[in-house]
């Protein structure tokens, strides 16, 4: 079936070309047929990338080990939901997910858009069909997942254990999501400019796309970063690690432009800058994808070694260089029709808003790319965290802040009126949590305290526009609080799930800021029967544990764990179980029979009580070099006997081995390294989350078809009535 | 296996060529009847948007976002608009279907 899944991908780019020439065609020469059979491309695209994609998914599930994806990803013993995910953990797989996912999104507008813009969307589908011919063109020419193998194995290698997690199945999918719906806004934005059709239009059609990839990439990084605390070991969910600003650099950006189009719709302002932000994010979603697959964020010279570099770059290259000859050559067209009124006006907070995102993507960008570019010039500099941190959190103090002012500020000019009757109880909200903070004695981190402070202003303004939007909704249409309420959001979804959005971002920044200048950490080497101290906790290491995985009758892993006993104020508070578990090195080269367990990928199972109010947190490595000597005793008595005895001796005798090493770690366990985090507040950095992705889903969900209403009479009278109540 | 795989390409294939050729092979289009649908699409978004724009408008007064005198005048201008967008609708032909199109 491989030759159906290549077949797929070159007709895929094919039809990519044929579609691209057809609508561009179509444009020029004011034939809407052939526009229209340049948009039909983008279905067929989707066809041909849907069952090349069920191939390979296929091909994962079935463990066809004639692919050579599936045998350098996969394996007989992989959970089967794994092996479903296995498929976009190989650069082939997630190249062909980011086709396939890009088919369906463009698929989607366009099919949404086939009686509108018509002048606009041949060349919307020309920039898809782009980026389908690119990533269709790197499957066949560069990166085939279809590649079969000469010799099929009867086993494969295996997914990397560090994957088997369930934030790690649905992190790419989200993330490739997120990267290929603002593809469309992106295509879109080209088309109005080429057009010069640069009012909202372009925007009300490809809104909620931009929405979507927002809602989506966020699920993806807070995924990332929920897999980063619960199974790396280090007890953090955000590292400023190049990989991750990847992602978060059209997340900033795409921020930005969600509100930034509001004022373009509301007052045709800020088109220049709509436009100049989609075109960046649009360029940031592609670089995202090459920074994480080409390995080059490790170091410059990888860039040589990928097969994807040239391509990209040049890629990205074009886009930057493209988006700006049209953003400069339609310069006059994209004049605002008005201006600024007043610095305390909606407009202008959305300005500083958008300023601050864009600063925060700046500090990002500049900061992880420092490294490359100073590699290149012979003496590379790195950065870690507290670089980041020193110009990050101001912006997002200033970015929670302005969440809590905008909602409430007025389009044109806010009044002292108007501040007065709006802030007030917002400001109380606020002060009275940085009263109730200091007589608590919190006072080691200022910014955090503000943080609180502004995460209550935003809470606050929150409630008080739901209930002076139930008090509207009830005084319009005479309903009682909880159809008003259901009514207003359903009327406004728009609004209320952006309310609710904050909320959650609100929400979040309590859990980070909490999480950071409150926690409480310690490294402690500990033997069995000692005890240390972390924050409020007396943690008593109990026992050791040990124990061999296996899978299908194979031996799968050696882990070596601890039972730790936790108490506060003297009494029993928790149980802990950390662990190490140790996979086999695939390496078939000169590694020992016993050896090669502890040469292999290893991960940490983390012991973790976690609640509402605080997450203690625990991870362990034992000194496996206390063990080396036995380790190294068994390599040589298999290297002994090897060839001497039959195969199923030697993994019997193996398996005898392995199971005398575990019993001894229990009996003669040597000391551990224990990682121990008391970290406040962690669980709303999720929670919030998911409040974000609520009020994204509600301002997502399409309103119901307008009703269909007859007209009749004079239009004033018209407009009135249908307006009306309904 | 090795007929089945043929024939699903032809298959895919064939799809494919009939997709996209389509349009090409309508033959002469009652084109000016799909102008006049294609505007409609257009002013009924045009109309539901600007609908969006007086209800909003309306909120943020009820809210205590815009003053009285601001939301009378807006709400004047919108409701302009929104009766030249009307006016437009109706120098259109019926649609064909009898109901506007929708998209």
């Amino acid at each position: 079936m491989a030759v159906v899944g290549r077949a797929c991908l070159i007709l895929a780019f094919a039809t990519c070309l044929y579609g691209m020439v057809a609508a561009l065609y179509g444009a020029r020469a004011h034939r809407p047929d052939w526009a229209e059979s340049g948009r039909r491309a983008v279905y067929a695209v989707a066809v041909l990338a849907s069952v090349a994609f069920l191939v390979l998914e296929l091909a994962f599930l079935r463990s066809d080990f004639s692919f050579a994806v599936v045998t350098s990803h996969s394996s007989t013993t992989t959970e089967w939901f794994y092996r479903a995910a296995a498929a976009w953990s190989s650069q082939e797989g997630s190249l062909l997910l980011w086709l396939w996912l890009l088919s369906m999104w463009s698929s989607l507008v366009l099919f949404l858009t086939r009686r509108r813009l018509r002048d606009v969307v041949p060349y919307a589908s020309a920039v898809l069909l782009g980026f389908g011919a690119f990533f269709s063109g790197l499957l066949v020419f560069a990166a085939s997942p279809f590649d079969v193998l000469a010799t099929v194995p009867k086993e494969g290698v295996g997914l990397n254990p560090l994957l088997r997690h369930p934030s790690m199945m649905i992190h790419p999918p989200m993330l490739y999501s997120g990267y290929t719906l603002f593809a469309v806004p992106f295509a879109f934005a080209v088309g109005a400019l080429v057009v010069r059709r640069v009012d909202a239009e372009w925007i009300g059609a490809t809104r909620r796309f931009a929405l979507a990839a927002w809602v989506f990439l966020g699920v993806g990084i807070l995924l990332g970063a929920r897999w980063s605390y619960s199974e790396l070991g280090w007890g953090g969910y955000w590292a400023w690690d190049p990989v991750e600003n990847a992602s978060l650099l059209p997340w900033l950006t795409g921020t930005a432009f969600i509100h930034s189009l509001m004022i373009q719709e509301k007052r045709g302002m800020l088109k220049v800058w709509n436009a100049s932000l989609i075109l960046a994010t649009g360029t940031l979603a592609i670089l995202g994808t090459f920074l994480v697959r080409s390995g080059i964020l490790d170091s410059i010279h990888a860039f040589g070694a990928s097969t994807l570099g040239i391509p990209f770059v040049s890629l990205i290259a074009l886009m930057i260089a493209g988006s700006m000859a049209l953003v400069v050559s339609r310069r006059d067209t994209l004049r605002s029709e008005q201006s600024i009124d007043s610095m305390l006006s909606r407009e202008a907070i959305f300005l500083f808003n958008n300023l601050v995102l864009v600063a925060m993507a700046f500090v990002v960008f500049f900061w992880t790319f420092l490294p490359l570019i100073t590699e290149a010039l012979g003496n590379k500099v790195s950065v870690g965290p507290p670089v980041y941190n020193q110009y990050i959190v101001p912006l997002a103090l200033m970015l929670v802040l302005l969440s809590g002012i905008g909602p409430v500020a007025a389009w044109r000019r806010t009044t002292l009126k108007t501040v007065r009757r709006n802030f007030v109880w917002p400001i109380g909200a606020a002060l009275a949590t940085v009263v109730v903070l200091l007589a608590a004695g919190v006072t080691q981190s200022p910014p955090s305290i503000l943080m609180f402070a502004f995460a209550a202003l935003v809470i606050a303004v929150t409630v008080q526009e739901f209930a002076r939007g139930v008090g509207a909704r009830r005084a319009m249409a005479g309903e009682n609080h909880a159809t008003a309420a259901v009514t207003l959001v359903r009327r406004n979804r728009r609004r209320y799930g952006g309310y609710i959005v904050h909320v959650g971002m609100a929400l979040l920044f309590v859990g980070v800021a909490a999480s950071s200048a409150f926690q409480h950490a310690h490294d402690v080497v500990l033997k069995p029967g000692q005890t240390t101290k972390v924050g409020d906790y007396q943690v008593r290491y109990v026992r050791p544990t040990s124990d061999i995985g296996t899978r299908a009758g194979s031996l799968e892993k050696i882990s070596f764990g601890a039972v730790l006993d936790v108490r506060k104020d003297g009494k029993h508070f928790a149980t802990l179980r950390p662990s190490k578990a140790y996979f086999p090195s695939q390496d078939q080269g000169d590694l020992g029979a016993v050896g090669r367990f502890f040469e292999g990928e290893a991960t940490s199972e983390v012991g973790m009580k976690a609640s509402l109010r605080r997450d203690l947190w625990t991870a362990m490595s034992p000194d496996i070099s206390k063990m080396r000597p036995i380790i190294d005793k068994g390599d040589k008595a298999f290297a002994s006997i090897d060839g001497k005895v039959p195969p199923a001796m030697q993994a019997q005798l193996l398996g005898q081995a392995i199971t005398g090493l575990v019993q001894r770690y229990r009996t003669q366990p040597p000391p551990a390294n224990f990682r121990m985090l008391s970290s406040p507040l962690v669980a709303w950095i999720w929670i919030g989350g998911l409040v974000v992705f609520a009020g994204g889903l509600i301002a997502l969900w399409p309103a119901g078809d307008p009703a269909m209403r007859r007209v009749r009479g004079r239009y004033a009278a018209r407009v009135a009535r249908e307006l009306g109540r309904a | 296996m090795d007929v089945i795989a043929p024939l699903i390409v032809i298959a895919v294939l064939t799809l494919v060529v009939l997709l996209v050729s389509a349009p090409l092979r309508g033959g002469a289009s009652a084109r000016a009847e799909e102008r006049d649908e294609l505007r409609r699409a257009d002013l009924e978004a045009a109309r539901e948007s600007k609908y969006r724009e007086i209800r909003d408008a309306e909120l943020d007064f009820r809210t205590g976002k815009l003053s009285e005198a601001d939301w009378r005048r807006l709400d004047r201008e919108l409701r302009s608009e929104a009766i030249e967008i009307l006016r437009g609708l109706d120098e259109l032909p019926p649609s064909p279907t009898g109901v506007p199109a929708k998209d």
